[in-house]
């Protein structure tokens, strides 16, 4: 049976709604696999005009003739994606009838984050708990409004991908895949055929995003999935700052996330892109645990557009993701702030790339790698200067810690410089944490646990004072949790 | 019972004895100094009492302040209101001497079930401390100890007493390294926190600090035991003497 007749079949049986290209059928999803019919039953769901459709189409085509990239310094056993959903009820979550049904660990980590009690029942899935939490992280419903039209005010458009493609056809079509082709990789051409939803945000010219953003709102009131398409577009002179993520322990029964995020920065505009990752890294078997390959890129189109990713990656069994900045922009700048932790049998192979097209454009990368364990942290970064592209300068530092003796970090930096005029500075450091420092902070009160939770804050600063000030705190303490009994 | 009381302590570093019996018992309000030759066991104590993974106790035992202080982990020894100041203070780069000093010090308090202390009570006693020993506040935001002189991680290392203000203090050749204005400051600093309730311990190689921080005790430490005790003249007599007849 096809794909498209089979969901037929459960969308009737499950809602008792009649089958339509409308979107309000409750409980809707695709069988599992993945074919065409997949793509069409996806695109019908979000009621997408034909060019959507076509353009989805044209990547699973592409994507059915590619190959999984194969040169991270990554172990990933075979994904079988006919054995996959591609359209479920995104997060699917068990239903909890209160905390109390919660995993213990869970539980005790929402705790030390210090996530108020209402927030942690969202985040646990339990049941009522939306409107309560709405409530609660809000103040009220009233707050999220007002929040949305300060937002209208502002003429700035924060809306789910699909909203916008369905409201805003013009402005999709022209930068939907134009900083992220469609066949760019893999993962990305996956994501292009079958994404669920996501985020779309447009800052009009000369506007200075009143607040920062926060896929964390609309979460609450809708979920996203494991295809996040996200498109970010700055337009002259204008500014926003975009938060991605949370610090709570998030569980998902999708083990592939392949999330694709495209920025577009015109001239004088600025985006300022956080990111706090932790889907669940597996246990400390390296059984279980997300994988998330995910394709970021920004192009700093306009002259002396900036724009500034920052991660805090704790999460996920695997990390394949190169955030990256390409600087066609006169006297652009791209910047990139990283912190990626690894333990247990974690896996990261994780950096930027920054393509210098534009004269006088200037990059800087801070890259600090955390292996416990036994995880393998790898950072990888390109700086390519073109041949056109006078006084470019870039500025790299990776630093990598150690804790313990079976864990691993590499480096793995290409610059390709084709004018002689780029001045590149890279360096690189690998430490373990001292018995010393370990005893220092330890014999002025400091249990085992607190100060190496101190030392890796500490080593992570740079890249953390990066994060607004809400997010650094809870980003801090998730440092501290996440390594927790690595050292012995 | 004295404030501190070492009963023929015995401790391996590694697979070598290096304390073989050591006896000593310093009271409340008291200050003893340790003198003695180099490789006598001198920090080996400080780190054995402040509880040093790899510096094991293997046998005898320490009292202090009526608990048996080797039973304790380091941090529950620092909230038990022991200190040990270091011969070579370490550096925590990205970690600001502030935001060490406050996260050790809540650390304590909430170990003893005292409420955090505030964070205007705390910059006006890290001014006031930071001051005393003539550090500056941009000392004290900067990384732990990254960037100071030997003699500027001395005093931060003072610093770091006076705001924990614990009752009994072990410095470990504080004195070394320092000019003597510093030596001036440090041992200012150590008079004005004597009190009746707090005792000090100070490893030195020198007579110089005892002629500014009058010792009640002064003991000879060689081959890992304390192998003379005497009042403040000792010192004299080592300083004239040297360590070879007396620490034979």
């Amino acid at each position: 049976m096809a794909a498209n007749e089979q969901a037929l079949a459960l969308a009737k049986e499950q809602s008792k709604y009649k089958w339509g290209f409308s979107s309000d059928i409750e409980s809707d999803f695709a069988p599992k696999g993945l074919d065409e019919d997949t793509v069409r039953f996806i695109s019908a769901k979000k009621a997408e005009p034909e060019w959507m459709l076509e353009w989805r189409l044209k990547a699973f085509r592409l994507w059915q003739g590619m190959e999984s990239p194969d040169w991270a310094k990554l172990s990933i056993p075979p994904i079988d994606y006919q054995d996959a959903y591609y359209y479920a009820a995104p997060r699917k979550k068990p239903t909890l009838k209160s905390l109390d049904e919660l995993d213990p660990e869970i539980l005790l980590t929402y705790q030390k984050l210090g996530i108020p009690i209402e927030e942690q029942k969202v985040l646990a899935g339990v049941e009522g708990a939306r409107k309560v939490a709405v409530d609660a992280v809000f103040d009220s419903v009233s707050v999220a409004t007002t929040f949305r039209e300060e937002l209208k005010r502002a003429g700035v458009i924060f809306l789910s991908i699909s909203e916008a493609i369905r409201e805003y056809p013009d402005l999709v079509k022209k930068y939907l895949g134009a900083v992220v082709p469609v066949r760019d990789n893999f993962f990305a051409c996956l994501n292009s055929a079958v994404f669920s939803d996501g985020t779309f945000v447009y800052v009009p010219e000369g506007v200075r995003c009143p607040m920062e953003l926060s896929t964390y709102f609309r979460i609450n009131a809708e979920n996203t999935g494991q295809f996040e398409r996200t498109l970010i577009i700055a337009d002259k002179g204008s500014y926003v700052s975009y938060l991605e993520g949370c610090t709570a322990p998030q569980r998902d029964e999708n083990q592939l996330h392949a999330a694709v995020v495209e920025l577009i920065a015109l001239e004088d505009a600025e985006i300022k892109y956080s990111t706090v990752q932790n889907w669940y890294p597996g246990d400390e078997n390296g059984k279980g645990g997300i994988y998330n390959f995910v394709t970021k890129r920004a192009h700093c189109r306009g002259d002396r557009s900036k724009v500034s990713w920052t991660q805090v990656e704790t999460g996920s069994a695997i990390t394949w993701k190169y955030p990256s900045c390409v600087l066609s922009g006169k006297d652009s700048v791209g910047e990139f702030y990283s912190v990626a932790l690894t333990n247990n049998m974690q896996q990261a192979d994780t950096g930027t790339k920054m393509i210098h097209l534009g004269a006088g454009s200037r990059s800087t990368i801070i890259s600090k790698g955390i292996s416990a364990g036994r995880s393998n942290n790898t950072y990888r970064g390109l700086v390519r200067v073109g041949p056109t592209a006078e006084g470019v300068r870039n500025f790299t530092q990776c630093d990598s810690l150690l804790l313990g003796s079976e864990c691993g970090a590499h480096t793995v930096p290409y610059i390709e410089v084709k004018n002689p005029s780029a001045q590149i500075e890279h360096e690189a450091t690998t430490s373990k944490i001292s018995d010393d420092q370990l005893f220092y902070a330890q014999s002025r009160g400091l249990d085992r646990e607190a100060a190496v939770a101190l030392i890796v804050n500490g080593f992570a600063k740079e890249v953390l004072q990066q994060l607004p000030m809400e997010f650094a705190v809870e980003a801090q303490k998730l440092l501290g949790i996440s390594l927790e009994g690595s050292v012995g | 019972m004295a404030m501190l009381n070492i009963e023929n302590l015995h401790a391996n570093v590694g697979d070598k004895e290096i304390l073989k019996g050591l006896t000593l018992e310093v009271g409340a309000g008291e200050v003893h100094a340790i003198m003695g030759p180099n490789g006598s066991g001198k920090s080996t104590l400080g780190y054995v009492l402040a509880g040093r993974e790899g510096y094991e106790a293997t046998s005898g035992s320490v009292t202090f302040d009526g608990k048996d202080l080797l039973a304790l982990e380091p941090h529950e020894r620092a909230a038990a209101g022991f200190f040990l100041g270091l011969q070579y203070p370490v550096e925590i780069p990205g970690v600001s001497n502030l935001n060490f000093l406050r996260t050790a010090l809540n650390a304590q308090r909430k170990l003893r079930g005292e409420p955090d202390v505030s964070a205007a009570d705390f910059m006006r006693l890290a001014r006031t401390e930071a001051d005393a020993f003539d550090l500056t506040m941009d000392h004290m935001k900067r990384g732990v100890n990254v960037g100071f002189s030997g003699g500027e991680k001395k005093r931060n290392e003072m610093v770091q007493m006076a705001l924990l203000a614990p009752k009994f203090a072990v410095l470990d050749e504080t004195d070394s390294g320092l000019d003597i204005d510093a030596l001036k400051t440090v041992a200012g600093g150590i008079n004005r926190l004597r009190s009746p309730e707090r005792g000090f311990l100070l490893i030195t190689h020198y007579q110089r600090l005892l002629d500014y921080v009058k010792p009640d005790k002064v003991h000879v430490l060689s081959g890992g035991r304390i192998v003379r005790s005497g009042g403040p003249e000792l010192a004299h007599a080592l300083e004239r003497e040297g360590y070879g007849e007396l620490a034979a």
